[in-house]
């Protein structure tokens, strides 16, 4: 079990990222789904650090990862108004086009390349998870 | 962290990026596409060899310009990009909205 306290500066991404990579190159996972992954976990992270936290570096949020032999687990947890991007309606790759927004790929992506996905929420205390099994592809 | 270099040749325009594009730096990418529009290029080509990283933010970017490019009539094709990167367009699709080619020999011959 591997923890990070990500401060809620898009500059801190990067530390992420290595944090991540440390942390996946145990699994045994190709350099494909390993960089698949930390981009999926980075989306999710920066989406919060953006929208829920509007890049306040005084405000964080924490990475906990969990690996077994069937699956790795992320859990993000963070205090605030939260994000459910189970609710996010993505759009369509051609809207993205259309209406020239830069955002809205990100969360395709992590829906793409994650498993399962879960979200709770206490009015406080808001925990994602996304889930990528070990034996599934 | 991302180096942005913009190299004129002969009738195009080679835009290297060398790093890591996430949110933070994004802008950046978004800048050195909207100043060669400014300066009228119409040939541009991606030099994605030695880009290790691109996020949602930065693919958002190429994404954002797309209507632009066919209205302005300026040819764009990426090449080079790494096999983790290119996974990454190829999950999203957006192989099918942008050229993609190997090398920038092919990349040229893709251009009219």
């Amino acid at each position: 079990m591997n923890d990070l306290k990500l401060y809620c500066d898009t500059q801190q991404l990067a530390s992420l990222r290595d944090f991540l990579h440390n942390t996946l190159r145990q699994t045994g996972l190709n350099e494909i789904d390993i960089h698949q992954l930390i981009l999926a976990v980075e989306e999710v992270c920066a989406n919060m650090i953006i929208h829920s936290h509007s890049c306040d570096p005084e405000t964080y949020i924490n990475l906990r990862t969990q690996i077994s032999e069937e699956e790795i687990v992320f859990e993000i947890t963070d205090m605030g108004k939260g994000f459910n991007l189970l609710e996010y309606q993505e759009p369509e790759i051609a809207e993205v086009v259309k209406t020239k927004r830069k955002g809205g790929l990100g969360i395709m992506l992590v829906k793409k390349i994650m498993d399962k996905i879960e979200f709770e929420s206490n009015g406080v205390k808001n925990t994602c998870r996304l889930i990528k099994g070990l034996n599934s592809k | 962290m991302l180096k942005i270099e913009n190299i004129d040749q002969n009738d195009h325009i080679v835009l290297q990026l060398k790093g890591e594009i996430d949110a933070s730096n994004s802008v950046d990418l978004d800048a050195a596409i909207q100043e060669m529009l400014n300066k009228g290029a119409k040939k541009i080509l991606v030099d994605c060899a030695q880009l290790e990283y691109i996020s949602s933010a930065g693919l958002g970017v190429f994404m954002s310009y797309l209507e632009e490019f066919q209205e302005k009539d300026v040819q764009i094709v990426i090449f080079g990009l790494l096999e983790k990167v290119h996974q990454v367009f190829v999950i999203l699709g957006l192989d099918k909205l942008i050229t993609i080619k190997t090398t920038q020999q092919d990349a040229l011959e893709a251009m009219l």
